[in-house]
């Protein structure tokens, strides 16, 4: 049922600082809200968990993505269309460039911010996989002050984050480090484009002398939570890539993921399809593919 | 400072829409939506699905497209907006609106302004845009009558006059 706007409080502090005021006078009290692309369906169907909602969309401390030696800091508030659009970006972080161009349609990549993608927690979310294949960390901010932590356990369980109930997300850094690595993504969905995704996956590799020194393999939609497959990049590490290693890998990572059955797919499928990305992205990464 | 409130209270706010100031008395969850179709009876935008799938009720705020029904109209406060009716010149259509027309671009019209917005800002973004192009830019934009090949033709059909236009 359509909400009626004279129940919700919204308002719009001039400062992230006064935004974090007001979460810390209440905390739990007030949902933040970005773009709207997520919070907005929810108010449309009636089912936002609260009645009062801050605004942090355009809050000049959230946009703007600064590129240090060692690392680019992005602005929790950056758009898809912020993220696609950067050089930078787009040369260093394809995987992420990638995913940004994947959400939505032009509408919602100009207003969906890859900070309310990460609050929102979605396990399909397709941006996530990109984050946790670069190893990103977040900052947080509060009226305690700022912390910085890893992004890999941030999510603990569905819909669950580290995120205190008094804390904003800030912005998401990147370790400049990922020159000589081969990029691989690929969402499968129903259809190409404007559809969740059943699977989605992002890794990254490097290989010396045929023997893969680093990887990481990233997947959304197969577990309650974005997931890194820490066993079967060990598995893959170190080795030669051959047909029996690609065996190995799928039925690793098949042990490692957690699907299930819901309205897009079912989690034989999301298996195998799984297993597949994983041994298409080692075959490509032993052939030297350039970044797909 | 911003304090808790205890019941929500609508709020005054200014928007500039199609280059006119616009007062309007509301509550700040409103979807810009409502507030441009109800209060300022702007009629052009339409509701689809309401979630941001279809693209019926795209507007330009601060040349962005947007999907208006996830816009709460706070958040549109002294933005500038266009809506279809801001793109004709009284009764002069625009170029887009103009190639739509002759190619057969609209049938039922629902989701037409819409189509035509994300036409605009894509052509703003690239003036000459592949057919690839046109296809992701209007993406997020459902039509169930045109099959829209037509559309896709209008917006090249545009974007091929104004680059003959503009040598």
């Amino acid at each position: 049922m359509r909400s009626d706007p004279s129940d919700y409080t919204l308002v719009a502090p001039p400062s992230l600082q006064a935004v974090v005021a007001l979460l810390a006078e209440e905390p739990g009290a007030w949902l933040p809200v970005a773009g709207g692309t997520d919070v907005m369906v929810q108010y449309a169907a009636g089912t936002l968990p609260l009645r009062k909602l801050v605004s942090i969309w355009n809050l000049p401390e959230l946009r703007g993505i600064e590129v240090l030696p060692a690392e680019i800091r992005i602005g929790a508030g950056c758009t898809y269309t912020d993220l696609r659009e950067h050089p930078l970006v787009r040369r260093e972080f394809f995987l992420l460039a990638r995913a940004a161009g994947w959400t939505g349609g032009m509408a919602n990549q100009n207003r969906g911010t890859v900070g309310g993608n990460i609050a929102n927690a979605s396990p399909a979310a397709d941006s996530l996989p990109a984050l946790l294949a670069y190893d990103a960390e977040l900052i947080l901010v509060s009226v305690r002050g700022e912390r910085r932590l890893s992004y890999r356990n941030f999510h603990t369980d569905y819909k669950k984050t580290k995120l205190a109930s008094d804390e904003l997300i800030r912005a998401i850094c990147l370790p400049r480090q990922f020159a000589g690595y081969i990029s691989y993504t690929r969402k499968v969905g129903a259809r190409n484009a404007q559809a969740i995704s059943k699977v989605c996956m992002a890794a990254l590799g490097r290989t010396a002398d045929g023997v893969v020194e680093d990887v990481r393999i990233a997947l959304g939609s197969v577990a309650p939570v974005p997931l890194r497959l820490a066993e079967t990049e060990r598995l893959v590490k170190g080795k030669q890539i051959d047909a029996s290693l690609l065996a190995l890998a799928r039925k690793t990572a098949a042990a490692e993921i957690r699907p299930i059955d819901d309205i897009r797919s079912t989690a034989k499928y999301r298996t195998v399809v799984a297993g597949n990305l994983v041994a298409e992205f080692l075959a490509k990464l032993g052939a030297g593919a350039p970044a797909a | 400072m911003t304090g808790p409130l205890e019941r929500p209270t609508p709020c005054e706010l200014s928007l500039h829409v199609n280059g006119e100031r616009r007062t309007v008395h509301v509550y700040p969850m409103e979807r810009l939506l409502d507030t441009l179709r109800d209060r300022l009876g702007l009629t052009g935008t339409k509701e689809g699905c309401g979630e941001g799938e279809c693209g019926s009720c795209s507007v330009l705020m601060e040349g962005a497209l947007v999907n208006s029904c996830l816009v709460p109209v706070l958040q549109a406060r002294d933005a500038n907006i266009v809506t279809i009716e801001g793109l004709a010149a009284g009764s002069e259509l625009n170029d887009l609106q103009q190639a739509f027309l002759q190619c057969g671009g609209a049938q039922c019209g629902i989701c037409t302004p819409g189509m035509i917005l994300a036409a605009a800002h894509l052509l703003h973004k690239k003036p000459q845009p592949t057919r690839e192009e046109i296809r992701e830019g209007l993406s997020g934009n459902l039509c169930r009558c045109t099959g829209y090949m037509q559309i896709f033709e209008a917006v090249a059909e545009a974007a091929r006059r104004r680059g003959m236009a503009t040598p």
